[in-house]
Parts: structure tokens; sequence; C-alpha cells
């Protein structure tokens, strides 16, 4: 359980930007969690809420976009998005594709209101 | 309302501090390995077992991380190569910053290999970088085989799977190769290595692969 942690950091992020807009109050930050990121969505909404509870960022919304993993197949040079685990080529059915994404734990956006 | 994009990682000191590290490995002609298992599955029987077989005078260092106690630490050290704890009081994964700390006072001009034990953990470890040129991932075979299902994260990042405890096979329930199938199919081509700390089995092939992997990492300097 490192979602408390991840979400410490999401919280440091927001206090960092939200310096560069003066007189802006962030309202929502959006983060995108990739399926393979080690993070659990409930667990890292959960963490937050706690940690933004009585914060001076309160009230603060978090959006999470789940991205799914990604596979790339190297003999038709092609990129696929990951649907029920299965990481054969959906062109010519090749089981030996490469991770082409999916890890990602990335902050997207903040919403500011004046 | 202002929508601002970002596109920055949630984790980017993390990343800048391990980026550092690889630098500085690079630099060195360091291999760096990050070990990751559940707790028991026997990452420090396998230093145990390794650092008993490098001759004296081997460049090589350990990093161990722990919630609690010194105990690995201390057993690794009587090997009479650099072993060091990192605890981290309650954090169930080492992060770079403390894998920078922890290295601050040893000379990496010294080291050609550099084993980082992580906190016995599937989840968490899989989620920081520690500047590693690969993780690697061990599976006991008292556990169960469809931990590659479980866990997908971890073993789509690792490079080689370990599998432990292989003298173990005639007494317990484990598939082993079904357990290779769900590791093969989480990531296509996945370096296996059946492995037992008790009997030695595997542990030349194990050595090999760090003999390979660290002139790979010379090579390419």
């Amino acid at each position: 359980m490192h979602e408390l942690s991840i979400a410490d950091s999401i919280l440091d992020s927001v206090r960092q930007e939200a310096q560069k807009h003066p007189g802006a109050h962030v309202t929502k930050v959006g983060v995108r969690i990739g399926a393979l990121s080690g993070v659990e969505p409930e667990a890292l909404s959960f963490g937050f809420s706690a940690l933004v509870k009585g914060s001076d960022l309160e009230p603060l919304a978090l959006e999470i976009e789940a991205v799914p993993r990604r596979q790339r197949c190297p003999a038709c040079d092609i990129t696929f998005t990951v649907t029920e685990d299965n990481l054969a080529c959906p062109r010519c059915a090749n089981g030996e594709t490469l991770l082409a994404g999916g890890e990602e734990l990335d902050l997207a956006y903040l919403e500011v209101e004046d | 309302m202002d929508r601002i994009p970002l596109e920055k990682k949630v984790l980017s000191e993390n990343d800048r501090i391990a980026a550092r590290l690889r630098e500085s490995y690079h630099e060195h002609g360091i291999l760096c390995v990050n070990i990751i298992s559940s707790p028991g599955s026997g990452k420090t029987s396998l230093l145990e077992r390794t650092l008993e077989r490098f001759p004296k005078g081997t460049r090589v260092a350990v990093l161990t991380g722990d919630i609690q106690t010194d105990n690995d630490a201390r057993r690794l050290s009587r090997f009479g190569f650099p072993a060091k704890q990192i605890t981290t009081g309650g954090t169930c994964h080492l992060d770079a910053l403390r894998v920078e700390r922890a290295l601050a006072d040893w000379s990496l001009d010294s080291l050609d290999l550099l084993i980082i034990e992580n906190v016995g953990n599937l989840v968490c470890p899989s989620s920081y970088d520690l500047g590693e040129a690969a993780k690697i991932v061990m599976l006991s075979v008292a556990e169960g085989e469809d931990k590659p299902l479980k866990y997908p994260s971890i073993f789509a990042k690792s490079e080689l799977l370990i599998l432990n405890k292989v003298d173990l096979l005639p007494y317990v329930p484990f598939d082993i190769k079904l357990a290779r199938e769900y590791a093969r199919s989480i990531h296509p081509g996945m370096e296996i290595l059946e492995v037992s700390c008790t009997t030695g089995q595997g542990l030349d092939q194990w050595i090999e692969w760090l003999e390979k992997r660290g002139k790979a990492v010379t090579s390419d300097k």
C-alpha cells in the first residue's frame, strides 16, 4: 500500500504548480494511471481524500484516467492496446510482443478558478 | 474555469534522482540490479549463496531494504563485501533518494556490481525506479504459481524471473510449467532461471547471467 505516498507526491506537485498561478484556486487535478503502474486507483482516491481533508488544498478533486497496457509487435511494427490480457499481435498472432505502454503514473492537468 | 495541461510524472522527483544514479552507474561501469519478491521467497539466501561464490576482491556491494531491523545486512556482511541496510521505518518499498543516500559514503570507483534487495513486496517496489539496469523478480515454489497473473506489473517490468526453492518441488503442489507459462503470458520471452539456494541448483547459471549482463553494461559504456 504505497498509494498514500503517491497521493502525497501528487499534492506536492499541485502546490508547486499552483505557485505559478498566483490568485488562482485549484479545484481539480487529473492523473493518468497505467494498468502496470503498480498503483490501485481506488486506494489512490482513498489516500488522496484523506490527505486533502483539512489541508490548505481542500476542496480538491482527483480525476483518474485508467490507461490500458500496450504492446508492440516487432514483426509488424504496430502498437496495440491489450484487451483481456491477450498479448498476441492482432495482425500476425505473434505472441512474442514487447511492452510498449501502461506504466504511466502521470499528472495530466489542473483545473483552476480565478 | 481553466484547464492547465501538466504532462509531468507523479514521481518526477524520484525519477530525477534515479536518472542521476543511472548516469553514475554508467560512468563507473557498474551493473546495478534490483531484486524484488514477496517476503520469504529467498532474496537474502540468494545473496548469501551469491556472495560466498565470489572470490575475495570481487568488486561487489549489496544494499538491502527492510521495514525494520538490520538482520539482513548482518547476514550479508559476513562475506567480506560491503553490505548496508536501508531501514525504511514502515515504507513498503525503496526509493531512489534512499539508495542515493545509502551510496553516499561508498566509492563507486571500487565497484563493478551493485545488488539491491528491495523490501519484500510484489506491488509497491514496481513503481519506483532506482536507476537499476534490470529488475529481477523472484518467486518461490512455496507460493502460488499464479503470482505472475496476480502481480502483472512487476513480472512485466522484470528482465529475469528466478524460480527459487525448486528442491521443494516434490513436496508442494506448485506447477512449475504453469508458472513459466503464466510468467511468459505476462512478459513474452521473459528469461527464467530455476534455482535452489539449499542444493545450489541453478546458481552457476545465475552467476553467468550476472556476468553476461555486466558485460553488456561495460560494452555500451
